[in-house]
C-alpha cells in the first residue's frame, strides 16, 4: 500500500466525515487554535513592531527577543506548560504564540525600517501627526513584508498546533497522535494530509490578502 | 517675510551645522541658499519648518517667532519640496497631490478638483492623474512634488535641491516652470541648490554659504557677479563669471542695422540699394521676414537666391527680450561674426556685430560703475571692479 492509497481510504470512509472525530469537526478545532494564536501573538508583535519601526529603537533588544523566542522548542515548551498549569487550552496556546511572535515582529520592525525615508521626510515637512506617518505612509508601504511575516507565523502555528493533541486536545493532531497509537496508518497519513493542505489553503488566504489590502502602487504590478 | 535672527544649530554629536546666521528672506521672491556641500544649507532650510530646532537665535514668520506656533500649523502654511521628489508610492498621482487639502479637512472631491488644477499648473497631462509614482519619469515626479506642495496654496514654498536629480533639459524645463508659477501666484520661495548656475537663474536674492554654516554674501545675483564679497566667493562663482555677468544686461539699448536685409524675392535694385557697405554681408530673409541665411552682396543674382547658397545664421536673439549674452553668443556662433536679432515672432529685427555688441557691453559697465559711485558703500570695491571689468572685455571679445 502506497501513500496515496492511504488518502484514498481515508478520505473515502464516510465515517471520517462526521461525529466529534469526525474530519469537519477537527477541521475547525484545528482553524480555531490557529486563528487564536495568530491572533494574541500578532496583538502583541504587530504594535511593537510598528512602534520600534517608526522610532528606530529598540531594535537590538527585539533582535535578541526574537532569537530567544526561536531557540524554545514548541514541544517541550508545551509539556513544561502542561505540568506548570494541568489540563486546558493555555498549555497549548502559549507555545503556539511564542512560536508566532518572532517572525511578525521581526518582520514588522524590518518592514518599517526599509521603507524609503524620503516620503517620510515630506510627510513630516507637510505637516503631518506622527500617527498618520505610522498609519498613512509607513504601513500602506511596508505592508507587504509585514504580511509575509503574518504569513509564516500562520504557517507555523498551523503546522505546530498538531502538539495539542498530545495534552488531549482536539485539532488535526488527533489523527496523527491517535493514528500512531493505534498503528492506523491511513489515520496519520489523512491527518496529516489535511495539515498540508490546510497550510496551502492559508498560503492562498494571505495571497488573496495582500492583493486587496497592498496597493497597486507598491505592488508595482 | 521670514527673518533668520542670528541662529546656530549644533547637531548633538557637536557639530556646528548653521553658525549665527542672519537672514531676511524678501516676501514674493525667490530666495536661493546656494554654497559647497555640507555647508549647512538643508539645515538651514529645514529650521525654517521646524523639521530642525535651532540651537540658538530665534526665526520669525511676519514678525512671529515660529516657535511659538503648533508645528504642524506651521508646516502646514508653508510647501514642502524635497530632492527626488518622496511621493507617496501607495497613491495616485491625484491623490499625492490632494494630500496637504486632505489634511486640513476638504472633501475628497473638491481636494481632487483643486489637485486636478495644479497638475495642469505645474506641466503634468491629466492622463498621469491615475497613476502610480513610479509610473512616472524623474522629472514627472518632481512636478507631482512641486504641485503637491502647492496644494493647499501656502505662502511659503520651501524646496531643497528639487531638480538636482534630474538630466540637464528636464531641469531647465523645471527651472522655467518655477519662475513662470512663481510669476503667477506671487510665493516666497526659499530654494536650496548647490549649482550656482541655477542660483543666478532662479534667485532674487542668493545668499552664498561656505562650509561651518557661514553666510558669505547675500545679493542679488547680478550684484553677486559682478561684487564678489571675497575671494570664496569668487572662486565658488567659477572662471566665466564676466561672461554669466551679462545675462543681467539687457539687449535693449543695442543698435541695431536693418539696412543690409533682403527678402528672398529682392530685385537687384534692391539689393544693390541695401549694400550700404555698413556691414559686409546682406541677411536675406523668408517672405515673411524670418531670417535665412548670409550672402555677400555680390554673390546675390536677383529672382536666383537659393539658400544652399546661403552661409547659415545660427541662433538669433530675441532682441530686447534677451540679454547682452544671447546678443554675444549669437555674434560668436554666426560664421560672419554678426548676430542676427529677430521680434517675438521671430521676424529679422535688425543685425548686429560683435564690435557693437562690445561697446555695447563697455557702456553698460560704464553705466553701473557710475551707478555704484553715487552708493557711497560701494566705492571700496570700485577699483577692484573696473579692473575685473577689464578681464570681462577681454573674454567677451
Ligand atoms: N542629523 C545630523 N547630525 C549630525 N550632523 C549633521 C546632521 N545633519 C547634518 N549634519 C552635518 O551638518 C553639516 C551641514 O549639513 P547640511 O545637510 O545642512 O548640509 P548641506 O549644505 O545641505 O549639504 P549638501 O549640499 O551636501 O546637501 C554637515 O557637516 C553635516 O554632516
Ligand atoms: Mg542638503
Amino acid at each position: 500500500m502506497n501513500v496515496l492509497n492511504y488518502i484514498d481510504a481515508f478520505f473515502s470512509d464516510s465515517a471520517h466525515w462526521q461525529g466529534y472525530d469526525g474530519i469537519p469537526t477537527r477541521l475547525a478545532e484545528h482553524i480555531q487554535y490557529t486563528l487564536e494564536a495568530l491572533a494574541i501573538a500578532a496583538a502583541v508583535g504587530l504594535p511593537v513592531g510598528l512602534l520600534t519601526g517608526h522610532t528606530g529603537r529598540g531594535g537590538n533588544i527585539l533582535a535578541l527577543i526574537a532569537t530567544a523566542g526561536r531557540a524554545l522548542p514548541s514541544f517541550g515548551l508545551m509539556v513544561l506548560m502542561f505540568v506548570l498549569l494541568g489540563l486546558g487550552l493555555a498549555p497549548v496556546m502559549i507555545p503556539l504564540v511564542v512560536l508566532a511572535i518572532p517572525p511578525i515582529l521581526v518582520t514588522t520592525y524590518e518592514a518599517m525600517r526599509s521603507v524609503d525615508p524620503a516620503p517620510v521626510d515630506a510627510a513630516r515637512g507637510m505637516g503631518m501627526a506622527e500617527t498618520e506617518v505610522l498609519f498613512r505612509v509607513e504601513l500602506p508601504v511596508a505592508l507587504p513584508l509585514i504580511l509575509s511575516g503574518l504569513r509564516s507565523a500562520a504557517i507555523q502555528i498551523v503546522s505546530t498546533a498538531t502538539i495539542a493533541a498530545y495534552v488531549s486536545f482536539g485539532g488535526l493532531g488527533r489523527y496523527i497522535v491517535d493514528g500512531l497509537y493505534q498503528r492506523d496508518y491511513e489515520k496519520v497519513v489523512g491527518g496529516a494530509t489535511l495539515v498540508a493542505a490546510l497550510a496551502l489553503v492559508t498560503l492562498g488566504v494571505f495571497w488573496a490578502a495582500g492583493r486587496l489590502s497592498v496597493s497597486r502602487g507598491v505592488r508595482r504590478a | 517675510m521670514i527673518r533668520i535672527d542670528s541662529v546656530t544649530k549644533r547637531y548633538p554629536d557637536g557639530t556646528v551645522a548653521v553658525d549665527r546666521l542672519s537672514l531676511e528672506i524678501p516676501d514674493r521672491s525667490i530666495t536661493v541658499l546656494v554654497g559647497p556641500s555640507g555647508c549647512g544649507k538643508t539645515t538651514t532650510l529645514r529650521m525654517i519648518n521646524r523639521m530642525v530646532e535651532p540651537t540658538e537665535g530665534t526665526i520669525t514668520l511676519d514678525g512671529v517667532d515660529i516657535m511659538k506656533q503648533p508645528v504642524n500649523t506651521l508646516r502646514r502654511s508653508m510647501g514642502y519640496v524635497i530632492q527626488n521628489a518622496g511621493l507617496f508610492q501607495h497613491r495616485t498621482i491625484i491623490d499625492n497631490i490632494a494630500t496637504v487639502p486632505r489634511m486640513l479637512g476638504w472633501g475628497k472631491d473638491k481636494a481632487r478638483a483643486r489637485a486636478g488644477e495644479l497638475m495642469e499648473r505645474v506641466g503634468l497631462d491629466s492622463a498621469l492623474a491615475k497613476r502610480y509614482p513610479y509610473q512616472l519619469s524623474g522629472g514627472q515626479q518632481q512636478r507631482v512634488g512641486v504641485a503637491r506642495a502647492l496644494a493647499a496654496d501656502p505662502p511659503v514654498l520651501l524646496m531643497d535641491e528639487p531638480f538636482s536629480a534630474v538630466d540637464p533639459i528636464v531641469r531647465k524645463g523645471l527651472q522655467d516652470e518655477l519662475l513662470r508659477i512663481q510669476e503667477e501666484l506671487g510665493k516666497t520661495i526659499v530654494f536650496v541648490t548647490h549649482d550656482i548656475d541655477e542660483a543666478v537663474k532662479l534667485g532674487t536674492m542668493v545668499a552664498v554659504m561656505r562650509t561651518g554654516g557661514h553666510l558669505a554674501q547675500f545679493a542679488p545675483p547680478a550684484e553677486l557677479l559682478t561684487d564678489p564679497a571675497d575671494a570664496f566667493v569668487e572662486d565658488f562663482l567659477g572662471a566665466d563669471r564676466g561672461i554669466r555677468r551679462l545675462s543681467f544686461f539687457p539687449s535693449a539699448g543695442l543698435e541695431l542695422l536693418t539696412a543690409p536685409i533682403v527678402a528672398v524675392d529682392a530685385t537687384a535694385e534692391q539689393i544693390a540699394a541695401r549694400a550700404t557697405g555698413d556691414a559686409p554681408y546682406l541677411l536675406v530673409t523668408d517672405l515673411d521676414g524670418k531670417p535665412l541665411g548670409w550672402a555677400e552682396p555680390g554673390e546675390l543674382t536677383a529672382g536666383e537666391i537659393r539658400q544652399d547658397q546661403l552661409l547659415a545664421c545660427g541662433r538669433p536673439f530675441v532682441a530686447g527680450k534677451e540679454s547682452l549674452r544671447a546678443a554675444l553668443d549669437c555674434a560668436v556662433l554666426s560664421p560672419t561674426g554678426w548676430a542676427v536679432a529677430v521680434d517675438g515672432e521671430g521676424r529679422a529685427a535688425g543685425v548686429v556685430s560683435q564690435q557693437t555688441i562690445g561697446e555695447a557691453i563697455r557702456g553698460a559697465h560704464a553705466e553701473r560703475r557710475a551707478d555704484g559711485k553715487t552708493d557711497g558703500k560701494k566705492d571700496s570695491r570700485d577699483s577692484k571692479g573696473s579692473k575685473k571689468d577689464g578681464t570681462t572685455e577681454k573674454a567677451a571679445r
